[in-house]
């Protein structure tokens, strides 16, 4: 009896494992090592049957003791874009149609900083504009943050070290997120993104920058494959006027602690109790 | 009752299947062209559906700014008329009123047709529907509690699945001239209720949950909500009920209707009390977040495209209410029909685009982009609108000839027809 029941188990077993195999990826959330590894090889044999390209595909973990934090220098910030174009090439984003993961807005002086004035569009002869002063607004890594908490399946997440992540493999493109995210900073594939051959980003991360598939959503990471690697995020390097800051908030002389201890310091909509690790700030 | 065996079972049901089959076969020239029209819009909206996948979502109007647009909206609409097609049972049960309990079953075939529809809404929206599988345990992963939509996924299929075992096992029973078994069906019909109210509630969550959106975060909704609902779905099944008169030996007293009207009517008065208490908050105390609500009524600027679609919403909700409180109009079947079209349309515009687009606009960051369904939008939406006719018509096409003792399975028929249906719902 006791054989029997053994067999006919380990058969069923055996049988629902087939299906698991068979039904595709699994989550990439807290995936054993050794499975992440096979996910990661499947990823670049697939980007270099597609891409005819070697991507290299990374599967850095979140170092401990570690929490990333940002800020941004509203007085220094001209509105150039460098920065926009900067992660544009840096996170592989289709450039037909363009996805900006990074959004600047010219506002008034006068106003303040007030969204319902804001434009988006720009497009002086020359930054920064007489009487305006300028935003840039990308993911602000919230602590608290709501798009995670809506995802139906749990294809994105904060990672320990304060990133917010998407398992593009995972996500079915149901943009509830993107309804649930109060800064627009999650975008969506449309149709198939495209990028010159020539412009891919091999060097890429497998919950960052690398190549996306069409239906799913997308958003910065403050350059994961960067910051894990003790690198600065794209947008920091390229800024000209030093108005981007980057660090751990957990190493009590970082410059970000520096910034967020003793200069004025802001967060957008902080009445939505996001807790963004996204600061805005007045050096001068 | 005798001991059914396996084999009794099957041939029981191939006679059930066979003759449905028979039936739906059966029927005149009117019958065959609704058919081909509701045919003919499936195939165009197939053909749309399969370009939108092959090209991505970008061939609909939804874009980072609007990323929800007319499906969503038609999907919200059709879980209200989902859940009010059973919240007849209410009066049915708790008032013991005999005209409106025979209706009930009626009230569940919709139910099934409109979330076969809600479910096809979401299926077309996603941008990986191949991915589908990534939500169903334990191949995929639910994440319940947390997110409303996981929610919504299970309270829609859960009352899908009852109604569709309460509608087809009081056929099917009624079918042999058996008398549905009473300890299964009471129940269930009792569950269906608070479940009703449920799915309209967690669709409505679905929104009212995200600070993101002032619009949608807005305590008044679930209750409205479900206002809008208890008028729209009513106002489908009054005028099937009156087509099923007209075509069939169907009986329904016009009593029946006009107390539903009147039901309607309430319904309608608080759908536009609520209406006026959020308008009154968001004019009065004129914040920022009273954007959305300008956008809807007045636009911002030049965008007003959504401007007469709101007024339209408001005059065909008025002119309803107006039909249904007076009771001259609301027992006279053609000023009862106007208010039955006026609720559908007026109430299909404002949890539709009223409800969806302004919520999405201005997005996030002030910015306005002004949504407006492109024509592959408008032919996937006509063709799951044909698919959820298509059932409902086809379901009616056995169950009416069922109640009505006309289809029945003669081998075993030893209980009168009419009493076998007409008993369907009493709950004692």
């Amino acid at each position: 009896m006791v054989s029997r029941r053994l067999f006919t188990q380990s058969a069923a077993g055996a049988a629902a494992g087939m299906i698991l195999t068979a039904c595709g990826p699994k989550r990439l959330y807290e995936a054993p090592k050794d499975r992440l590894k096979a996910s990661i090889a499947e990823m670049e044999r697939k980007y270099k049957e597609q891409l005819g390209k070697d991507i290299k595909v990374s599967d850095a973990g979140p170092i401990p003791g570690v929490h990333f934090a940002y800020a941004l220098d509203i007085s220094r910030c001209i509105g150039c874009r460098r920065c926009v174009y900067a992660c544009v090439a840096e996170n592989n984003q289709s450039r037909d149609p363009q996805i900006h993961w990074i959004r600047v807005f010219e506002m008034e002086k006068e106003k303040g900083v007030d969204f319902s004035h804001a434009d988006p569009y720009y497009n002086p002869a020359e930054v920064p504009e007489e009487g305006h002063f300028y935003i840039p607004v990308g993911c602000q890594q919230c602590e608290n943050p709501p798009c995670t908490k809506v995802c139906p399946t749990g294809a994105t997440w904060a990672e320990k070290d304060g990133i917010v992540v998407i398992d593009y493999d995972w996500c079915i493109g149901c943009r509830y997120c993107m309804a649930a995210c109060p800064y627009g900073a999650r975008h969506f594939n449309w149709t198939q993104p495209t990028i010159p051959e020539n412009e891919i980003n091999p060097d890429t991360h497998y919950l960052g920058n690398r190549p996306r598939p069409k239906g799913v959503v997308e958003k910065c990471t403050f350059c994961i494959q960067r910051a894990r690697n003790g690198r600065y995020p794209a947008c920091v390097e390229v800024c000209p006027v030093g108005a981007r800051k980057f660090g751990n908030i957990l190493d009590a002389d970082s410059e970000i602690r520096y910034i967020i201890e003793h200069k004025r310091v802001l967060v957008l909509k902080e009445e939505l109790n996001t807790v963004p690790r996204f600061f805005y700030f007045y050096a001068t | 009752m005798p001991h059914e065996t396996a084999v009794d079972s099957i041939r029981l049901f191939s006679g059930f299947a066979r003759g449905s089959v028979k039936l739906i076969l059966r029927g005149n020239r009117a019958y065959w062209m609704w058919l081909a029209f509701l045919g003919a819009l499936i195939v165009s909206g197939v053909l749309a559906y399969s370009e939108q996948v092959r090209f991505g979502l970008g061939l609909t109007a939804m874009r980072d700014q609007v990323s929800w647009g007319f499906y969503i909206g038609n999907f919200t609409f059709l879980v209200g008329v989902a859940a009010a097609a059973v919240v007849l049972v209410i009066p049915a049960y708790i008032y013991n009123w005999k005209p409106i309990r025979e209706i009930v079953i009626y009230g569940e075939l919709l139910a099934i047709s409109a979330i076969t529809m809600c479910l096809m809404f979401v299926m077309v929206d996603i941008g990986r529907p191949d991915r589908f599988w990534h939500l169903i345990p334990p191949f995929g992963f639910l994440n319940f509690p947390s997110s409303v939509l996981a929610w919504d996924v299970m309270v829609l299929n859960l009352y899908f699945v009852v109604n569709f075992v309460v509608a087809t096992h009081i056929l099917y029973r009624a079918f042999h001239g058996k008398r549905y078994i009473k300890k299964l069906v009471v129940p269930l019909v009792l569950l269906s209720v608070p479940m009703a109210v449920g799915i309209h509630t967690v669709t409505a969550f679905l929104y009212n949950g995200l600070a993101a959106r002032p619009y949608w975060n807005s305590s008044i909704l679930a209750p409205q909500f479900l206002a809008s609902a208890f008028c729209s779905g009513p106002a489908i099944l009054l005028v099937v009920l009156q087509l099923l008169r007209r075509f069939t030996r169907f009986e329904i007293q016009d009593a029946a209707i006009s107390k539903i009207a009147e039901l309607m009517a309430y319904a309608m008065f608080l759908n536009l009390f609520l209406h006026g208490a959020e308008a009154f908050k968001e004019f009065y105390s004129n914040t920022q977040h009273l954007l959305f609500t300008r956008y809807w009524y007045f636009g911002i600027g030049a965008h007003r495209t959504l401007v007469p679609y709101a007024w339209s919403a408001v005059g065909l909700n008025l002119l309803a209410f107006g039909l249904f409180i007076s009771p001259t109009t609301r027992r006279n079947l053609i000023t009862l029909n106007i208010g039955c079209l006026a609720t559908y349309a007026g109430v299909y515009i404002e949890k539709g685009m009223g409800l969806i687009i302004p919520g999405l606009t201005p997005d996030t960051l002030g910015e306005i982009y002004e949504y407006y369904p492109t024509v592959t939008e408008l032919r996937v939406a006509a063709g799951i609108f044909a698919v959820g006719f298509l059932l409902f018509t086809l379901m009616l096409k056995v169950a009416v000839p069922i109640s009505l003792g006309e289809f029945m399975d003669k081998t075993e028929a030893s209980t009168a027809p009419d009493a076998v249906f007409a008993g369907a719902h009493t709950a004692q």
